[in-house]
């Protein structure tokens, strides 16, 4: 079996953001990068099925954006995968979700693969379609938010996420696209060997120009900070003011305050 | 213009959401015609043409099939857009679509500033706008964000819509219920929550006293019940609880949409966040900026004076 993990590199979102100079994307400078959360569900679960399998299956990660995006690879190898194609694009934030799902999909033709991981949504973008439009595009079954996946003899049951808590079970044989929700397991942290030993592992690298055959079909118009919808305080300082300030609040705007 | 709406119908329901789609269509000034894999028994309340495909028919969702069924009902409307609404029938389904016609899609829409598609990104620390390109295009909106005005009114032109060959490349086996609640969250007139700024799983207990001496109960942000530190009955958003008490108390919760949803119509609204700039600031009354675990604990002393 071979298997494909898709992982994006995103920005720690606890991160104060800035834009860059065209006000179309944020600016990277000054920010901390770090594996897509939901797709650290997708490497988990490749390297759980690999270990089901005796470890038969090889996994290829695959991540496409600038230089930094191989520390994210370089993790997956580290949690389990077997090898890594850097797809090369300094310019990643200029492409739709339409041409990544095409840059995956051109990569994976001829390859072989089996089944194919990917996260729900990204955190930065979030358009949650790379995963569907990689298996429309291969022609593959695809299930998506899933929490729940068992795979036995060619078949996968995987259990989707719906609203308020209740779940959808479907079944879907391969080849396949599976896209990951948060909770489908718990990522394990590579250990020092694990590490060591991913140092010797192959990243091939390849320029997005060789991939990419397909033009955009979506724009990205300006990017800016919400509007402030106000009326809300912001209290800083030190905690015990802050506290004297709070307590006067909630006596005077609630009831839940007993009667002191 | 002509904005063509997906419905939405599921375990024997026709979904409210549908309505946020018409209220979307009225904002982008389109004349609308919708679709729906569902029940003839159960029509939206639309005053234009419905594409029906009948679920006795065609059963849940499949996503082959619907897809098939939308692309039937593309093809006699030739709309402008395609309208989804963002939850997990619309996000599954909208780039099957989208692709299958080879058009862009906008994703997860909330509002349409001077006509543009409004989404957000990181987390919701940031807006944009999406500018389509392509002869027509899909957008999925954010559910909860066009609401509608007034009740829904009409009787739909229902027209039928079939597909020859129903086989699709997945099987659908059942559903499964939401878990069973021992906490009713819904009935607290105080909740505190811990998110994953508490940290580590001891740390939720703190939270905990707080909540105990505000007279409430424990609520919980996604991450926290992934990890086990708190049971699902706790969880609070899209897919945990709705809840709306008298104060609730966010201690290191960033403020995505999907938490939100769960507890934006509590009275009032307090949180504890060390960065000022966290999206739960946005509908706040009160955003304390402070680490949690020095400001919660003196909160607790305080209350339980
Ligand atoms: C389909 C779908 C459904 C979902 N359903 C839900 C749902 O029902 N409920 C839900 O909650 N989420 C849900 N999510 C997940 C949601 O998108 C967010 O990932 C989640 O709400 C984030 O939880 P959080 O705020 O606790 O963590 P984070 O986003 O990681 O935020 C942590 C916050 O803590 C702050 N912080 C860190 N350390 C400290 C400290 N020492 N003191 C003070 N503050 C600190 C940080 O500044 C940050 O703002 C869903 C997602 C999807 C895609
Ligand atoms: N630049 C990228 N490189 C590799 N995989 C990606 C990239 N962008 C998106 N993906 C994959 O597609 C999923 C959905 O992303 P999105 O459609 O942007 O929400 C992510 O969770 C990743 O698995």
């Amino acid at each position: 079996m071979k298997i494909l993990v898709c992982i994006k590199q995103v920005p720690d979102m606890e991160s104060r953001f800035k834009l860059n100079s065209e006000g179309t994307w944020y600016d990277e400078s000054d920010l901390a990068f770090r594996m897509n959360e939901y797709d650290e569900y997708a490497v988990e679960q490749a390297v759980q099925l690999k270990e089901q399998l005796g470890g038969e299956p090889e996994i290829t990660v695959l991540s496409i954006g600038p230089d930094r995006v191989v520390e994210a690879l370089k993790k997956a190898l580290a949690m389990g995968a077997d090898r890594a194609v850097h797809v090369k694009d300094d310019k990643y934030y200029q492409k739709d979700p339409w041409q990544v799902a095409s840059v995956i999909a051109g990569h994976a033709a001829g390859q072989g693969y089996d089944l194919v991981f990917t996260g729900m949504q990204s955190q930065d973008r979030g358009s949650a379609q790379v995963g569907v439009t990689v298996a429309e595009l291969l022609g593959f079954g695809c299930a998506t938010t899933l929490v729940g996946f068992t795979y036995d003899a060619g078949v996968i049951m995987a259990k989707r996420e719906l609203e308020g808590g209740s779940k959808g079970v479907i079944k879907l044989k391969l080849p396949a696209v599976v896209t990951c929700q948060l909770g489908l397991n718990t990522p394990r942290y590579p250990t020092l060997p694990n590490i060591m030993k991913a140092k010797k592992k192959e990243i091939v690298v390849q320029a997005v120009s060789e991939l990419l055959k397909e033009a955009e079909v979506t724009g990205t118009g300006g990017m800016y900070p919400p509007a402030k919808r106000g009326g809300g305080i912001v209290i800083e300082g030190e905690v015990n003011d802050q506290l004297d300030k709070l307590m006067r609040i909630l006596k005077e705007k609630t009831t839940v305050l007993r009667a002191a | 213009m002509k904005a063509l709406l997906i419905a939405e119908y599921r375990q024997g329901k026709l979904l409210e959401t549908t309505y946020e789609l018409q209220a979307f269509a009225g904002l982008l000034g389109a004349e609308s015609a919708m679709v729906l894999v569902g029940s003839p028994a159960d029509l939206p309340k639309f005053a234009g043409k419905l594409y029906l495909a009948d679920v006795a028919r065609y059963g849940e969702y499949n996503p082959d099939l619907h897809k098939k069924l939308v692309l039937e009902a593309v093809a006699k409307e030739n709309p402008d857009y395609i309208v989804f609404v963002h939850s997990s029938y619309g996000w599954d389904l909208a780039p099957r679509v989208a692709a299958a016609l080879r058009i862009g899609q906008v994703s997860e829409v909330v509002g349409l500033p001077d006509g543009k598609f409004e989404v957000t990104c990181c987390n919701a620390k940031l807006r944009r706008t999406v500018a389509p390109k392509s002869a027509r295009t899909v957008v999925t909106i954010q559910a909860g964000a066009f609401s509608t005005q007034g009740e829904p009114q009409g009787a739909p032109q229902v027209e039928g819509i079939d597909v020859a060959d129903p086989a699709g490349k997945t099987e659908f086996v059942g559903y499964e219920a939401a878990e069973q609640k021992d906490v009713d969250l819904t009935r607290a007139e105080v909740i505190v929550s811990a998110g994953r700024g508490v940290g580590k799983k001891e740390n939720v207990q703190v939270i905990a006293q707080l909540a105990k001496a505000l007279g409430g109960e424990l609520g919980a942000s996604r991450p926290v019940v992934d990890a086990g530190w708190a049971p699902h009955s706790h969880q609070v958003g899209t897919t945990g609880q709705t809840v709306s008490p008298k104060l609730y108390v966010a201690c290191g919760i960033s403020g995505a949409i999907q938490h939100l949803a769960g507890m934006k119509k509590a009275d009032f609204i307090v949180a504890i966040n060390k960065d000022k700039d966290a999206p739960i600031g946005e509908i706040a009354d009160v955003l304390i900026v402070a680490d949690v675990l020095q400001f919660v604990p003196a909160m607790t002393a305080r209350c339980a004076r």
